[in-house]
């Protein structure tokens, strides 16, 4: 019987997925749990497994192609099988509500989101073992299988897994409809022990992987799924440490004039509405980078972009990781409205509803760890921008100051230290140099943006 | 300590009893004359008189509501129904006076009365002597309920229901009147609402009462020797139900099957499954299974009233499928 193969939520977040390419042809024998074809989502690609067995019949979502979860991107089925009424109805849409499915349920869905992987034919019918109880006649022959196409588990499994740290889709369940047991479990842990235990001994490390660490019982360590997000920042800082020369230059700043520029500008708004110093940071780093357009670059290995806009990205700091949600031409745009926008930005990365335009292709970044207090540190280029400035805390220091007589004295400062991480491929250390002694000069007397 | 049947073993609670307790008295159809209709009351009317051993009409509803007025007022009857089949009569007086009357008198009156006898499925008894009420008592708030497998329980049991202030329903079986068992020699009350772990083991826990809990030990011992070790546990008492013992169980086995010979819908195993479920989710590995009797009348045919009772082979059946072998 020729089953509907639907886009399926990769992750609990996702909505919707590209098809990064096929890994099979239309008429190719497909084997369950084969990488059927990658899926692009909003972060990163993931392999779609083939929950259904037999020939490809058909690809309906070519590779490039945007596909909602649920919508159907392919047809498995028997060579020759009819498979036009499953086409038609992917074709129809959505449908009305039906009233047995839920008011919120499009008809549509219930239909193509279930990973067909388990049909009722694959497992004894309706078994009619003894001693059941005849009352509960409607008990399905199979486990139920979740919408979102992660694998049912028993509650066993489930909690067994979350104190092991082992995702669930790792596993293949031996339970009824394909339900993951306490048995798979056990297995699986004894099978990353096995693994472990041939990788110390390759390596000759003394001390063989303790029987513990396969005991449900015992303490273990943990190993914890890498969430999209995470893959995400792994991959793309890595790539960006690796291949970008990272350069380092570091100024003082003294911060009197910008923290009175804000006080006082808050101070006169009676609307409760006030300005962070992030904001008055990224708006005068634009000014500074418009005298100086190679820090807004990007490297394309043949040649260099120079942005026509500034877009700075702004690093916040999520429960699950790291975002940059970017703030579109901050140049152009005066202090009030980049603090609107960033308001905006952070409200809606925690609560995980930043979509792609909202935090990609920065050609700039700040970084700020003054709030913990960080005196300085250096911070990883985000690309494709070419330079990032690590921000750490605002800190009143003695500060040796030459007065117009030529004396010198001590004085009570509050201080910033800024440090600009430079891609040494498009940005040199001398130019590096000159935009920072602009942002500092701009920072310290705000005016100076005017000249 | 003396091997006795269950039969008596119960006449041995009452003969104590009675002995110990002036105001314990014994009242039913045929308890006097006859020796009871399952001779538990056997030899008591030759040794405590007509006073206190005492023959009724065929008036459940009558003769029991006799004693929980005899109870309110500081005696401590033992109503004898001939089997609970009979007592739906009785349904009222045991429903609304005698579990309800502690709390509506605001604990000015006791009610230390017990209603046992024969309840459950039989042979060759058919669709209206053979049954299993515990869900009816076992539903109300106001009473206990007990329902020995065993002699031994059945003797403490029955003790410690007499010397209750509460109404004590106590489930008897007519299949498990003739069965024997060690009862110890010296006086001994078994606690109201304590289960009892038969078995011990590792993979599985078997929950029943009664007489099935007899069927959960030969399951067990059949399924041992296929290497699946059951743990059995007799709940003894329906209310309170003891889910504490029955938890640690589950912590061990991650696994439950329930068995209980009524009908499936809203029984005392149901119940238990229901429980096991919602407190212990987490710890399931599968299912609670239930293995009650088929929601049909008993039918007549011999073969047929065995066919829809919970047995040994839908036992071992509902093991294995709580472990994924079947």
């Amino acid at each position: 019987m020729a089953v509907p193969v639907p886009m399926l939520a990769l992750s609990p977040t996702m909505t919707e997925g590209t098809i990064a390419a096929w890994k099979f042809k239309e008429g190719d024998e497909i084997k369950r749990g084969a990488v059927l074809c990658e899926v692009e989502t909003d972060k990163a690609v993931m392999d779609y497994e083939a929950g259904a067995q037999g020939t490809l019949l058909k690809i309906v979502a070519p590779a490039g192609s945007s596909v909602k979860v649920g919508d159907l991107i392919a047809v498995i089925g028997t060579k020759g099988e009819d498979i036009t009424s499953i086409l038609a109805q992917a074709s129809a849409g959505p449908q009305t509500p039906s009233p047995s499915s839920g008011p919120s349920q499009p008809a549509k869905v219930e239909e193509t989101t279930k990973p067909v992987p388990i049909s009722r034919e694959t497992l004894p019918a309706a078994r009619e073992a003894p001693g059941r109880a005849i009352i509960q006649e409607e008990r399905p022959a199979s486990a139920p299988v979740f919408q979102s196409g992660i694998a049912p588990s028993s509650p066993l499994a489930r909690k067994l897994a979350q104190q092991a740290g082992i995702d669930l889709r790792q596993l293949q369940g031996s339970g009824p409809g394909g339900r993951i047991v306490k048995r798979d479990i056990s297995r699986y842990l004894d099978s990353l022990t096995a693994v472990q235990g041939t990788a110390a001994q390759k390596s000759g490390v003394q001390g063989p992987v303790t029987p513990a660490a396969a005991s449900l019982n015992a303490p273990m360590d943990r190993s914890i799924p890498v969430s999209r997000l995470r893959q995400t920042i792994a991959r793309r800082l890595g790539e960006s440490m690796r291949e970008a020369p990272h350069f380092y230059l570091r100024m003082a700043i003294d911060m009197e004039h910008l923290i009175n520029l804000r006080t006082s500008y808050n101070q006169a708004r009676k609307d409760g509405f006030s300005i962070s110093f992030n904001a008055i940071f990224m708006k005068l780093a634009a000014m500074a980078i418009t005298k100086h357009p190679q820090i807004n670059s990007t490297w394309l290995g043949d040649r260099i972009l120079l942005h026509s806009q500034i877009d700075m990205a702004l690093a916040v700091a999520l429960e699950e990781g790291l975002v940059a949600p970017v703030v579109r031409d901050c140049a152009h745009k005066g202090i009030e409205e980049i603090e609107r926008d960033l308001r905006d930005l952070i409200a809606r990365a925690k609560d995980g509803n930043l979509k792609p335009e909202d935090y990609e292709g920065a050609t700039f970044t700040i970084s700020n760890l003054g709030a913990w207090g960080v005196e300085e540190f250096t911070a990883i280029i985000n690309p494709p921008g070419s330079a990032i400035l690590a921000l750490g805390a605002i800190k009143k220091e003695p500060v040796v100051r030459t007065d117009s007589q030529g004396q010198d004295s001590i004085v009570i400062r509050p201080m910033l230290r800024a440090t600009l991480s430079s891609d040494h491929r498009t940005i040199d250390g001398a130019v590096a140099a000159a935009f920072m002694k602009d942002l500092a000069a701009i920072w310290e007397d705000p005016a100076k943006a005017l000249f | 300590m003396a091997i006795i049947t269950y039969r008596e073993a119960l006449n041995r609670a009452l003969d104590e009893e009675m002995a110990r307790d002036p105001s314990v008295f014994l009242m039913g159809e045929e308890v006097a004359e006859y020796d009871g209709a399952y001779k538990v009351s056997k030899g008591l009317l030759a040794k405590y008189g007509p006073k206190r051993v005492i023959d009724t009409p065929i008036t459940e509803l009558g003769f029991t509501g006799i004693g929980v007025g005899a109870a309110q007022v500081g005696l401590r009857p033992v109503i004898e129904w001939m089997t609970h089949n009979f007592a739906l009569l009785a349904l009222d007086q045991v429903v609304n006076n005698a579990a309800k009357m502690r709390y509506m008198s605001g604990g000015r009156f006791k009610m230390p009365i017990v209603f046992r006898g024969p309840n459950g499925p039989a042979e060759f008894l058919a669709a209206q002597h053979s049954q299993s009420f515990a869900s009816y008592w076992a539903h109300i708030p106001g009473l206990k309920v007990v329902a020995p497998a065993f002699p031994a329980d059945a003797y403490g049991l029955l003790k410690s229901a007499i010397r209750d202030d509460d109404p004590v329903v106590v489930l008897e079986a007519e299949m498990l009147y003739g069965t024997s068992g060690e009862v110890p020699d010296e006086e001994t009350l078994v606690p109201i609402g304590k289960a009892n772990v038969l078995r011990t083991g590792s993979d599985v826990t078997l929950i029943s009462f009664s007489k099935p809990v007899r069927y959960c030990l030969e399951a067990a011992a059949e399924l041992d020797k296929e290497g699946i070790s059951a743990e059995v546990i007799d709940m003894r008492s329906l209310r309170p139900l003891d889910m504490a013992r029955v938890y640690q169980s589950i912590e061990k086995t991650n696994r439950a099957v329930v068995v209980d010979e009524a009908w499936p819908l809203a029984s005392v195993g149901s119940h238990i499954a229901y429980a096991i479920s919602h407190d212990r989710f987490d710890l399931l590995d599968a299912p609670v299974e239930l293995v009650a009797s088929h929601d049909v009348p008993m039918p007549y045919n011999h073969q047929l009233e065995l066919e829809v009772q919970p047995g040994v082979k839908k036992i071992i059946s509902a093991v294995k499928r709580v472990l994924y072998l079947e």
